[in-house]
């Protein structure tokens, strides 16, 4: 029996795609109704040799969902990626990729993924189109592939250059060919590791926009990048990972809510020291002091006039007053300054408490 | 097992084989050379001196063969035919060795570790296929240059040797059918044990260069294994039943050779990544 087979006709079998635990269900985006998981990752550990490269890492990916892995060079995120599609077996920890173990049922786990890895991993030497029949005789698409590779190469803008070979390809030309092949065989889940890695800006774009697009035909997203501005506007969720470990996840303004709940204003003045006059004034939730800019944090940005008047009238003269919507580089960088400082929390965006 | 999707491995890396002029271009000249342009030259001009002193003293040097090799040599031909005859059926019998086993090592050192170099071994560990078909598809891709090179050079020797011995020797006697068991029966075997061998290596060193300088170490001692054997095999003439124990066994040992060659392949070693032994 496959695990298709199971999950068909086996509803309350260990295979079938399990129904989210109380708890264990990520928040789902835009206030909607919880989504299903479509990847669980719980407390997975994976070593190469000496050199931990996920250590307890719990991720969890709701269906039709855009979830962005973040995190520097090495913090386990193509990793993460291999685990999902059984590529790689975890030291430890439970995976379940569309509610099956990727170890056991790869083949059938993998047959559902488009994957589209850092470096394109594309035949140089074949034609685009050899790159993509390959790709469609290895995934069964059988009668149907000369259509679907057309498709395929349409949506991504590459019909023409299918006959050439592909190491005369460009770099935007080679992600658009693996993007083609990653959704060939009309995957469930992709699986995106910085696939904007060496494109201008305009490609970058267009890529980007291409991956929106496909979540609008409730696929499922898995986006690895180390770049705070692809993942902005993008994710549905964040999960943010450093040497191996998961840091936090959730969705942009959960997190920024927790790292910043309360309205934040910039604010600088000519004596900084003076600004410690905030300090007990009503609707003050926090001030952050730091050179060049302090951040107050206040429970309404329509107190800001009133702290400001308070301010003048104490002869303190202010050089800046900026309302501030925390980007998710700010974002980013607040959850990894905790990291490192995890009780040095007085400021804005260093709350020890709201740590996962 | 997905037959299939391991012919797919198997025609893709022809195909991509195909598309390597820089590769296919030298092991062709490397077939021309053993198979047609020495044999060629050699028997020319053994031929066309006749009988001279040297030709004759190589000549009672045949003597030293078994007997039943003698026996087969056309006995009222003259000494530079006679001399021919031996050199075109016994003493060459090593270019059907030497050429299919370069080519195929170096395809087949190539063929893992160049999926890990481009990075198209990222593709194959996320793809369906299994490993054991990926291995095969690969292993059947290394074999066919080779063993195909072998085919087609096999029929220029015969053709050559024919046209320039024949005549002398009492019309068209090639390929013996010891010639015939070499090839059908005692390389294929040797050509399994050397790619399954080429393959692991292939699996697990870090480059190309470094799988070709392993391979190298491999593939020399099978060489001069292989030769010998094959050689007796010719010697022996009529002993062909030894001949065929002899595959047997090579047989075996490169089916042993190739099952545990499936297992040393795994998807984090198409990944390239480390301590994933």
């Amino acid at each position: 029996m496959t695990p298709s087979d199971t999950a068909t006709t086996a509803p309350n079998s260990p295979l079938t795609p399990p129904t989210p635990a109380p708890g264990s269900d990520p928040r789902p985006a835009h206030g909607q109704t919880p989504a299903r998981l479509v990847v669980e990752i719980r407390d997975v550990s994976k070593s190469f040799g000496r050199v931990p490269a996920l250590s307890n890492v719990t991720i969890l990916v709701p269906e039709s969902r855009i979830t962005v892995l973040l995190g520097p060079n090495g913090a386990g995120k193509t990793t993460a990626i291999r685990i999902i599609t059984g590529a790689l077996t975890p030291d430890r920890g439970t995976v379940r990729t569309f509610g099956f173990d990727p170890d056991r049922f790869g083949e059938d786990v993998r047959r559902r993924c488009g994957v589209v890895s850092a470096k394109p991993a594309l035949y140089d030497r074949l034609s685009g189109w050899d790159n993509l029949s390959y790709s469609a005789e290895l995934y069964g698409l059988g009668r149907n592939a000369t259509k679907q590779i057309r498709e395929a190469a349409g949506r991504f803008g590459i019909v023409d250059a299918l006959d050439q070979q592909v190491g005369g390809y460009s770099t935007g030309m080679k992600t658009r060919l693996a993007l083609s092949r990653a959704v060939l065989h009309n995957p469930d889940l992709l699986l995106f590791d910085e696939p904007t890695s060496g494109l201008d800006p305009e490609s970058s774009h267009a890529v980007l926009d291409l991956i929106r697009d496909m979540t609008g035909e409730a696929r499922t997203v898995v986006m690895c990048t180390h770049l705070l501005v692809e993942a902005e506007g993008l994710a549905d969720q964040i999960v943010v990972l450093e040497n191996g470990t998961d840091l936090i996840h959730g969705t942009q303004a959960e997190l920024t809510r927790r790292y910043w709940p309360g309205d934040v204003v910039r604010l600088d003045a000519e004596d900084p020291d003076q600004l410690d006059l905030l300090w007990g004034m009503e609707g003050v939730l926090g001030l952050d002091r730091r050179e060049g800019v302090s951040e107050l944090q206040v429970d309404d940005v329509r107190r800001v006039p009133e702290l400001v008047a308070a301010l003048v009238a104490a002869g303190v003269r202010l050089t800046r007053v900026d309302p501030f919507n925390p980007s998710l580089e700010d974002l980013y960088f607040a959850i990894r300054r905790e990291r490192r400082a995890p009780d040095a929390g007085q400021g804005l965006g260093v709350f020890p408490e709201v740590t996962r | 097992m997905n037959y299939s999707r391991m012919m797919t491995v198997m025609r893709t890396d022809l195909k991509h084989l195909a598309q390597s002029k820089d590769f296919w271009v030298p092991m062709m000249l490397l077939g021309g050379i053993f198979f047609v342009v020495i044999p060629t030259i050699l028997l020319s001009i053994i031929n066309s001196i006749g009988n001279v002193g040297a030709v004759q003293q190589v000549s009672q040097a045949l003597q030293l063969l078994p007997e039943a090799a003698q026996a087969a040599v056309p006995q009222g031909a003259d000494a530079g035919t006679k001399v021919s005859y031996v050199l075109a059926v016994y003493l060459l019998a090593p270019i059907a060795v030497i050429v299919p086993l370069t080519i195929s090592t170096a395809v087949g050192s190539s063929s893992i570790v160049g999926e890990r170099e481009r990075g198209t071994g990222e593709f194959l560990a996320h793809s369906p296929a299994t490993v054991k078909e990926i291995y095969l598809g690969k292993l059947i891709a290394s074999l066919i240059p080779g063993y195909l090179t072998t085919v087609v050079g096999f029929g220029l020797y015969s053709l050559m040797v024919n046209l320039i011995v024949g005549p002398d020797a009492g019309g068209w006697f090639f390929p013996t059918p010891s010639w015939w068991l070499l090839i059908l029966w005692v390389l294929p075997p040797f050509l399994l044990i050397a790619l399954s061998l080429v393959l692991r290596l292939s699996a697990r060193v870090k480059s190309t260069a470094a799988a070709q300088q392993a391979a190298g170490l491999i593939t020399f001692p099978l060489i001069l294994i292989a030769y010998g054997q094959s050689t007796g095999a010719l010697f022996g003439g009529a002993a062909v039943g030894v001949s065929i124990v002899m595959g047997a066994v090579a047989w075996a040992i490169g089916f042993a050779l190739l099952f545990s060659g499936m297992r040393s392949l795994t998807r984090a070693r198409l990944l390239g990544v480390a301590n994933e032994a």
